[in-house]
């Protein structure tokens, strides 16, 4: 991997871990040697809105934010929240990893709006290298729906020239004690995920 | 490795106070700038609180400065507006040890009522303003805000934004320094702000900011960046980032101190430069500034005042150019909720089926204004519900609603319940008291009876300060219990008295309250008893858990907390 600037987005909705994950993404990041800059909003969007953190990685960072169109990379913990961000990617094959989780907003319930259909199809025309993660049937396989965000992580680690040492570094620093080994475990099989995929 | 941090910009700048020898430290929570004192509040070298409002906080620091130890007060953009009156005089009277002020500023109204642009209160009240644009320049730029203080003897004006507050960045830090106590001498003619002394002091005000303009244009945090063709970018704050990245052969005359403007260095730059574009987020105040001395300058033509900037808004409205993107989706919207298990949702859920005339506030409580409860007529700014109802009702005369929370009755709602009484007001008051600050993630106040450095406190007692100020129906309610909730709400409106109801439930997101959570069991729903599309009277409770699907109704195991609430109100008995 001789890239030497990753804009990567990682969203999805309140309670999923997007702002952990994109703390350990960040700092695996500048203990590999890299500037990075990472932006989200705290305040109301806490409150099971969408949560969103732009991670900004390379030789010298300005921007806090990506600008539409510079997008390398695109994480998203659930289904509809993938769209909300796709115009922020490059437009040549940006990579997609994304949850088939469908968290529904209760404007959805009360019927005053309707949640998207035909995702996967629509992500499609955008890029072939786009990933659908299983993430319900793997949240029972690990036991731990809390843990999924590390998964995430782990299977984005295939993609970033960071030795998996720094990861494991940066996770052990933030999960606590008792939840160590089950994050390490996940972070593993996440990486591992890739072979269903050929 | 040991001083290479990564910092937000709020963490930076409470580093960076605390290395500066700073000893007190005061706030009202807000965001964006909540964090400040949150990390101020974790050194033991500084006195930290959290004051029952800015203005307060704002005489807090102000005090302690003029007493000789360097102090801060930090609060959110229109927090500013609250202390705006010792901020005037304190210009006028000085200081003693260094004083800084950090107003955060939230373009684009992330979680606020306006977006107003505080570089303006610079130079209304003024004194200097510095911008810094990341987070090591928060702390760098506070370093040097406390030393133009005392070299000047005048409060400075640190302005972030939400974009510097909230972003991460690699921060080099030091340690602290200490600064002794300086000496404090009685002095009429400085800090007694009669007129005759405050005529002195204006003069002495003014001579300051010839110095200080003087030196913005030598300060080390206002300087050029050369560029490769003749395009010049002024500009300050986060707004120096976007414009790096797509103007990258441009000249920048890059402002860290942005008020008093900086002629000189800005002559000098103009003379390299064919043409000037000033990028800056919402106001035109740089824009301004140099089209005050007669040079020509463009930014508002290209850029927006509304909202935050970007590199592509940049890009698209200067060069209208846009970098190639897929297309944009519409997707399913996600507006801010009460949360599952929210004390608030039991009281709009009574308010709507009740059809009131309701008058918010600020606070978590706000979002009672959101379907499906829509019950909420205004939400203006801090304590504006009870003073709003009031004039409400001697314009229309039918009994009014006024719903506050605990910390916003204390800010400022206490002295428009004085007025309510003094002024024979008959509104029904609903004090929505959750035992801490919910909206800006949980900071103490007067009411919980802990400081900000986790020390207990004689509490304040709501009950016994409504009752004092001449409250004499005063009701109690636990939201939890909705039908005793809707029955006093149904009385109180019905009395022809001014009274108070206090609803006494703590937030479900306290940690003790989820402790407690944690041990219940979580509703189900039982799916041959319940109606679903047909009936949905549990999705009118507004609660986050409980969803409908292709006419199904179901409980999330993973957001339900097991407050019980919905079990009331279900008529086929089918949540258990």
């Amino acid at each position: 991997m001789d890239k030497k600037e990753f804009n990567i987005i990682i969203c999805g909705v309140g309670g999923q871990g997007i702002l952990l994950a994109s703390e350990i993404l960040a700092l695996t990041a500048i203990e590999s040697g890299f500037d990075v800059k990472k932006s989200e909003v705290h305040g109301m969007s806490q409150r099971g809105g969408s949560v969103f953190s732009h991670v900004r990685i390379g030789e010298k960072v300005y921007s806090p934010i990506i600008e539409k169109g510079k997008g390398d990379i695109l994480l998203s913990l659930e289904k509809a929240e993938t769209l909300r961000w796709v115009h922020y990617l490059k437009k040549d094959e940006p990579l997609i990893i994304m949850s088939d989780l469908e968290i529904i907003p209760p404007l959805v319930s009360l019927g005053i709006t309707s949640y998207p259909k035909d995702v996967e199809k629509m992500l499609k025309d955008i890029s072939s290298k786009l990933f659908i993660i299983p993430a319900k049937k793997i949240s029972e396989e690990v036991k731990d729906i809390r843990v999924l965000n590390i998964f995430f992580l782990g299977f984005l680690s295939n993609f970033l020239p960071f030795d998996i040492k720094k990861w494991e570094e940066i996770i052990k620093s933030k999960v606590p004690e008792n939840k160590l080994e089950i994050n390490l475990n996940t972070f593993i099989k996440g990486k591992e995920f890739i072979k269903h995929f050929d | 490795m040991k001083n290479k941090l990564f910092l937000s910009g709020n963490e930076a700048l409470a580093r960076g106070a605390w290395e500066s020898g700073v000893s007190v430290a005061a706030s009202y929570p807000g965001t964006p700038s909540t964090e400040i004192l949150e990390n101020l509040a974790k050194y033991k070298e500084i006195e930290a609180e959290w004051s029952t409002n800015e203005k307060v906080a704002f005489e807090v620091a102000l005090g302690a400065a003029i007493r000789g130890k360097r102090a801060i007060v930090s609060m959110k953009h229109v927090g500013l507006n609250v202390a705006a009156d010792p901020l005037f005089s304190s210009a006028y009277a000085g200081i003693n040890a260094g004083f800084v002020i950090v107003t955060c500023d939230d373009p684009g109204m992330h979680s606020s009522q306006n977006e107003q642009d505080n570089r303006r209160y610079a130079k209304f009240a003024k004194i200097p303003l510095l911008e810094p644009s990341d987070p090591q320049e928060a702390y760098d730029f506070v370093k040097i805000a406390f030393e133009l203080s005392e070299k000047f003897e005048i409060p400075v004006l640190v302005r972030l934004t939400t974009r510097v507050s909230h972003t991460k960045g690699i921060v080099y830090v030091n340690e602290r320094k200490e600064i002794p106590l300086r000496n404090y001498t009685k002095n009429f003619s400085k800090f007694v702000l009669l007129p005759v002394n405050a005529k002195v002091r204006h003069k002495i005000l003014e001579e300051k900011l010839l110095e200080l303009k003087k030196l913005s244009s030598q300060i080390e945090i206002n300087r050029i960046e050369k560029g490769k063709n003749g395009l010049g970018i002024v500009t300050s704050g986060v707004s120096y980032n976007y414009a790096k990245e797509v103007f990258e052969d441009a000249w920048f005359l890059k402002l860290g101190m942005v008020f008093p403007f900086p002629e000189e260095l800005f002559k000098e730059f103009y003379k390299n430069v064919k043409e000037v574009i000033v990028v800056e987020e919402n106001e035109p105040f740089i824009e301004e500034e140099i089209k005050i001395l007669g040079f020509k300058a463009e930014g508002k033509k290209y850029f927006p005042i509304l909202d935050e900037l970007s590199c592509d808004i940049i890009r698209k409205g200067y060069k209208n150019e846009e970098l190639p993107h897929p297309e944009n989706f519409e997707t399913v919207k996600r507006p801010p909720q009460l949360c599952p298990g929210c004390p608030h949702t039991g009281i709009f859920y009574s308010l709507s089926r009740l059809k009131v005339t309701v008058l918010g506030d600020i606070g978590c409580y706000t979002l009672g204004a959101l379907p499906p409860h829509n019950a909420m007529d205004t939400c203006i700014c801090m304590g504006a519900s009870i003073g709003n109802a009031i004039g409400f009702e001697k314009a229309g005369k039918e009994k009014i609603v006024a719903v506050i929370g605990d910390s916003t009755f204390l800010h400022s709602g206490i002295t428009g319940l004085i007025d309510a009484i003094y002024n024979k007001g008959k509104m029904t008051l609903i004090i929505l008291d959750n035992r801490t600050t919910a909206m800006t993630g949980h900071q103490d106040h007067p009411g919980t009876g802990i400081t900000a450095k986790g020390e207990k406190t004689r509490e304040i007692n709501i009950y016994d300060i409504v009752k004092a100020i001449g409250v004499e129906e005063i009701y109690e309610v636990d939201s939890y219990n909705l039908k005793e909730t809707l029955k006093t709400i149904k009385k109180a409106i019905e009395s022809e008295n001014l009274n108070v109801i206090i609803s006494k439930r703590p937030c479900a997101l306290l940690k003790e309250v989820r402790e407690n959570f944690a041990k219940k069991t979580k509703m189900k729903i039982d799916e041959e008893k319940c109606l679903g599309e047909k009936c949905k009277a549990c999705i009118r409770l507004g609660c986050p858990a409980i969803s409908a699907l292709n006419g199904k109704i179901s409980i999330s195991p993973l957001l339900c907390v097991g407050c019980e609430v919905c079990k009331e109100i279900c008529p086929q008995g089918a949540i258990s």
